[in-house]
């Protein structure tokens, strides 16, 4: 085969362009809804203190001065670089969410762990066995799971576990100076809820993107050729429901990075989500977009990778004639 | 039945099958007995809904869902089906007994290379290693003539075509040398230059292996070339059984009699002199296009007053797209169109009301181009009101009268379109269609999804209205039975072209044009023996 | 042919079809439609069945225990908690109702309008709405309201234009779909208007899809209100809510008392139920089209 690109790779570029645009969007959005304040900019950062003097002055050391575009896109530029400027307390956004960002991620790569793979068996086990006690039984249990509020199933979590039980504590405050033993000891309720929250979702979806191939001509042809009916699934029907499984899963983790504010304000867990919402109660807004964008990002990131996935799991696109 | 000295592979007695429908079991194969032994093929005939596959599934003894076996027996070899247990059932599944479905296209799993799926039965139960496997599936690509068969196997289903494909199912049937094979329906879905082709290859490695073969199909034509016994089926029941040459020249049953319906009308008489009548519709160098795709190119066409013209070609010739461009759906890319003297706009919008009712569509499948939330009567006296501004009793009048023109009557008024069969929907939407008034009505395929005594109703219906209300027909088709009843006059088309047009009798009457001679050629003549000929002017 | 089907007897009235519909309903789904009413019976006439007003301060005793006078004690400025339970269930569901239909009619108009007429206009509010998609619908509300301060008409407003953007999804997508099937089609060809082809032929084939939507997007919305008020940024004091009752009375839960749970049981209940309708409604819609 001589040929210059491949038609997948064509695919998977323009994937990445649309992913940088809705980037792009959603960065001047953020940007552009803060110039929407009611009264100035400045005069948000003084509060009490915002006499005209002061005001201007700020307003000149911002560069608010500037004209909108070009604050738009060194504010861009910097955030390109890992700077997202100065919060309203004075300290740079990095420094305020650089540890917590850290504290999210970990608490959503272990769940990650755990949950994708029990997800997909899961799901997986309903499909096999749908119509049965186990596929009843889970169907409706995650239906009525993905309705509850998570605070919820986190108070629930805290008052068996922590309440009553007493197994685990109930705030999971973790600290640097707190060994890796401890650290995750106290991350055991939110890692809890949070799989409570993320699997009833995923497995849902896993089984519904298996069945709707199911009813396909060559999964019967499969039953006709004498394969058994577990083979038939995890043979036939689940490599054809790649794409929608990765995109619920992408989803579901876009979730764990930025849905997670509840559960961390619940459980005190010092994350980005607690960060947003003390910055939001403060009005601290170049915090706020600085959060905003991060989340977005992650969003963005993990739907781009669930359309690459699904892209190179079609055998048309992958094997053009 | 004399005892043979072969022992039967097949044997099924008085087989009773129930299927749920809401909530209540109804009987869809009602005492079924049929036998087979080793190399012979049997034809299942019937309409669809006659349980034709449900039979020959159950030769596999697998139920589709929903369905149960509520008397009889299936025994296959020494083994009685429905009394052992699913998963022995299983077993013999791919190894004793296999099944060739109707798209191979659907039945392929898209993820899988066709080696791996032709193979997987043979590696997994067949006790083959996968050298042994694929070294006999390459032997089974060569007696199929399918293309270069060393490396056949290392494509996708979708990098081969639909031919190529139903013919690496049955090589993926024959892999573990089964007793039986139930073809269903295996050319249905193919065009008829493809068709041929693959009757021919599975007529061969029938041959070759000798393996008894369930051969189920609702095209009598097809049958008389492949099986040596035929089994009529109808409502779940056999109602006629005998050698294939007694069937095809004496059926006894009524209803095997009736399956003659369309093949028997009469030729129409052309239009009296359709050249001559005035033209009601002319369109002259006209092109379209998808995109860069040119589907349509250099179309001259002249549809008459009271003429029927049929367009005929296989799929992707763009006679459908032709019929939309008229119709206003697809505005061309070029090119000039009359209509009754009037140049015709391209584009719907462009087109005033009036004209909008004088062309008319009917749809192939009834089932999408009715409403399913409409009742007949607000589909059929929506153009009354429409057009013609009719309401109340008078519209009530008319629209009985135009139910009764097509064979229907006011007690259909009140249904919705799911409480009818196939022909009475197809029935609505023709009132619907003649509601407008219209001077030409472009029919895209409107028999094709019809039973054959439908078929012929429908179609002696249409001859009639013609008559008595001088309408024009553009009679877009596959099916050249379909043609030799209705046209006056025939145009074929192929890659978006017209390579072909005139008077019926002089399209079918050679010499003709190339393809027209390879398209007439391909479809099987009523009669044993039509294949042999075929085979027999090849190998010469 | 088909004499038996003309045997049939004249078509059911609305009312017999209507309850032959519900006869099939499962459990679940009955179970939810009672749950449904309830909740709107005591959302409805909340100031007759609560026992004290909604901003009453009735005890001296903040977070006071169960008692006769108090059915469920007292919340942390001494009102009744059953009272405060009763009116929340009028704020939360009466917000999220409202939230739902504004976001509908939003949604479902642009939706519509973009797919109809297409080209450069359809491609630039689909980008747009894409990326509104892209950004979590928690923290892009959390970003709008800290910005333009929590008030209720706030809250409704950027909950609807976000929630919009899948109602505007499902019916773009919609009524591209329904465009192409032959009986639009055919409606086409007849020269009927955009409007007619809409309301006759579109509309009662997407209902059950759209009433379902509703049903989920009501329960999304809900949660999300709850989720912020908890938060402390949705509805604020003296309103009683829900979420913002589990947040001001948390402090109980670490001394054992169930009381806070509550409310946010309430809460899922509510959401359960509606998910029970809703699933019934999505798998008759799947059920007809795999008969039609």
């Amino acid at each position: 085969m001589n040929r210059t690109s491949h038609p997948i790779l064509s695919m998977v570029a323009s994937r990445v362009g649309l992913g940088l645009l809705s980037l792009l969007i959603v960065s001047l959005v953020i940007f552009f809804s803060v110039s929407l304040l009611p009264g100035s900019y400045a005069s948000a950062i003084l509060g009490q203190n915002a006499t005209p003097e002061a005001v201007a002055a700020l307003e000149t050391r911002l560069g608010l001065d500037q004209p909108a575009i070009w604050r738009y896109l060194s504010w861009l530029a910097a955030a390109a670089t890992g700077d997202l400027g100065q919060s309203f307390a004075g300290r740079p956004v990095m420094a305020v969410l650089g540890p917590r960002l850290l504290n999210t991620i970990t608490l959503a790569s272990i769940t990650a762990v755990i949950a994708v793979p029990l997800a997909i068996t899961l799901g997986v086990i309903c499909a096999r066995f749908r119509g049965r006690f186990i596929d009843r039984f889970l169907s409706t249990s995650t239906l009525a799971s993905i309705s509850l509020p998570e605070f919820f199933v986190a108070y629930l979590m805290m008052m068996i576990f922590a309440v009553k039980l007493q197994w685990f504590p109930s705030m999971a405050g973790i600290r640097n100076s707190m060994d890796l033993g401890e650290q995750l000891y106290r991350m055991v309720l939110p890692i809890l809820t949070l799989l409570l929250v993320i699997l009833a979702h995923m497995i849902r979806n896993t089984r519904a993107a298996i069945l709707s191939v199911m009813s396909s001509p060559y999964v019967e042809m499969a039953r006709l050729k004498g394969e058994s009916e577990g083979r038939v699934v995890t043979r036939q029907a689940l490599p054809n429901a790649i794409g929608p499984i990765a995109s619920v899963v992408a989803l579901n983790l876009a979730y764990l990075i930025s849905g997670v504010v509840v559960i961390e304000v619940v459980f005190v867990y010092p994350g980005v989500g607690q960060a947003m919402i003390d910055a939001v109660r403060n009005r601290d807004v170049p915090v706020i977009q600085a959060c905003a964008l991060i989340f977005a990002t992650a969003y963005i990131g993990f739907n781009l990778l669930a359309d690459i996935v699904s892209i190179v799991s079609n055998p048309r696109l992958l094997h053009p004639r | 039945m004399a005892v043979e000295p072969s022992p039967a592979v097949l044997e099924i007695r008085d087989l009773r099958i129930e299927a749920k429908s809401s909530d209540s079991w109804s009987e869809i194969v009602r005492g079924v007995s049929l036998s087979l032994r080793k190399g012979e093929v049997l034809g299942l005939v019937g309409e669809s809904g006659a349980g034709k596959s449900t039979v020959g599934l159950a030769a596999l003894g697998y139920l589709r869902p929903g369905a149960r076996a509520s008397g009889g027996s299936v025994r296959l070899l020494d083994t009685e089906l429905l009394a052992i247990p699913e998963e022995e059932r299983r077993r013999l599944r791919g190894t004793k007994v296999a099944y060739v479905a109707q798209s191979a296209q659907a039945a392929f799993n898209p993820v899988h290379r066709l080696m791996d799926q032709i193979t997987m039965v043979a590696v997994d139960r067949g006790g083959l290693s996968r050298a042994e496997a694929e070294k006999r599936a390459v032997a089974l690509f060569t007696a199929l003539q399918l293309p270069d068969p060393q490396h056949f196997g290392a494509r996708y289903p979708h990098q081969v075509s639909g031919g190529q494909l139903q013919r690496a199912m049955v090589a993926m049937a024959m892999i573990c040398n089964p007793a039986l094979i139930v073809f269903d329906e295996p050319t249905t879905a193919l065009d008829v230059t493809t068709q041929v082709e693959v009757l021919i290859s599975i007529r061969k490695v029938i041959e070759e292996f000798g393996v008894a073969a369930i051969y189920i199909t609702h095209d009598l034509a097809v049958v008389a070339q492949i099986a040596h016994r035929v089994a009529v089926l109808r409502y779940g029941e056999v109602v006629e059984e005998a050698p294939i040459a007694s069937i095809m020249d004496h059926p006894e049953h009524p209803y095997t009699q009736s399956l003659w319906a369309v093949h028997e009308m009469p030729a129409n008489d052309p239009a009296a002199e359709g050249a001559s009548a005035a033209a009601l519709l002319s369109i002259e160098r006209l092109g379209a296009r998808f995109g860069t795709f040119e589907v349509l190119s250099d179309i001259d066409l002249r549809i008459g007053r009271g003429e029927t013209v049929a367009l005929v070609g296989e799929s992707g010739s763009g006679k459908s797209t032709l019929g939309r461009v008229i119709a206003g759906l697809k505005a061309p890319s070029g090119g000039r169109a009359l209509f009754d003297g009037a140049a015709l706009p391209p584009k719907l919008r462009q087109r005033p009301l009036d004209l909008l009712r004088r062309i008319q569509i009917i749809y192939q499948s009834a089932d999408t181009a009715l409403n399913p939330r409409q009742t007949v009567r607000a589909i059929v006296g929506r153009p009354l009101a429409l057009y013609q501004g009719l309401r109340g009793a008078a519209r009530e009048k008319r629209l009985i009268e135009l139910l009764r023109m097509v064979e229907l009557d006011e007690s259909h008024a009140e249904r919705l379109p799911g409480q009818l069969s196939g022909g009475q929907k197809q029935r609505v939407a023709i009132a619907r269609a003649l509601a407008a008034g219209p001077e030409l009505i472009i029919c895209d395929e409107i028999t094709s999804a019809l039973d054959k005594v439908v078929q012929a109703d429908v179609l002696r219906m249409m001859i009639g209205l013609k008559e008595r209300l001088g309408v024009s027909y553009l009679f877009i088709t596959h099916d050249i039975e379909v043609v030799r009843a209705i046209a006056d006059r025939v145009v074929v088309m192929q890659h978006g072209r017209i390579v072909e047009q005139g008077e019926k009798d002089r399209v079918f009457a050679p010499p003709h044009e190339p393809y027209t001679e390879r398209l007439l050629a391909s479809v099987p003549d009523m009669a044993v023996g039509w294949l042999d000929r075929i085979i027999a002017a090849r190998v010469a | 042919m088909d004499q038996s089907i003309d045997a049939r007897p004249a078509p059911p009235s609305r009312l017999t079809r209507a309850r032959r519909l519900l006869a099939t309903a499962p459990f679940t789904a009955r179970l939810g439609m009672v749950l449904v009413a309830i909740y709107a019976f005591v959302a409805i006439f909340a100031p007759w069945i609560a026992p004290y007003g909604e901003v009453e301060v009735v005890s001296r005793i903040p977070f006071d225990g169960w008692s006769a006078q108090h059915l469920l004690g007292t919340d942390q400025l001494g009102r009744d908690f059953l009272s405060r339970l009763i009116f929340g269930a009028r704020n939360s569901i009466s917000i999220a109702l409202v939230t739902t239909m504004i976001s509908f009619g939003l949604g479902c108009l642009l939706g519509v309008f973009s797919a109809l007429i297409g080209g450069f206009v359809d491609q630039a509010i689909s980008r747009f709405v894409d990326a509104l998609m892209s950004v979590p619908d928690l923290i892009f509300i959390l970003m709008i309201l800290s910005i333009f301060g929590n008030s209720i008409p706030n809250l409704i407003l950027i909950i609807a234009v976000l929630t919009s953007t899948r109602f505007f999804r499902i019916s773009r997508a919609a009524a591209l779909n329904v465009a192409s099937l032959d009986f639009v089609e055919a409606a086409r060809v007849r020269g009927e208007s955009l409007l007619w082809i809409s309301i006759h032929e579109v509309f009662p084939n997407v209902l059950p899809l759209i009433l379902s939507e509703l049903g989920m997007r009501f329960c999304f919305i809900f949660l999300s209100i709850a989720a912020l008020s908890f938060l402390g940024v949705g509805i604020q004091p003296p309103l009683a809510e829900w979420g913002s009752m589990v947040r001001d009375n948390a402090a109980l839960i670490n001394m054992g008392d169930i009381t806070p749970l509550i409310p946010a049981a309430s809460i899922a209940l509510l959401a359960i139920a509606v998910n029970f309708v809703v699933d019934w409604l999505l798998n008759r819609a799947s059920g007809l089209n795999e008969e039609g």
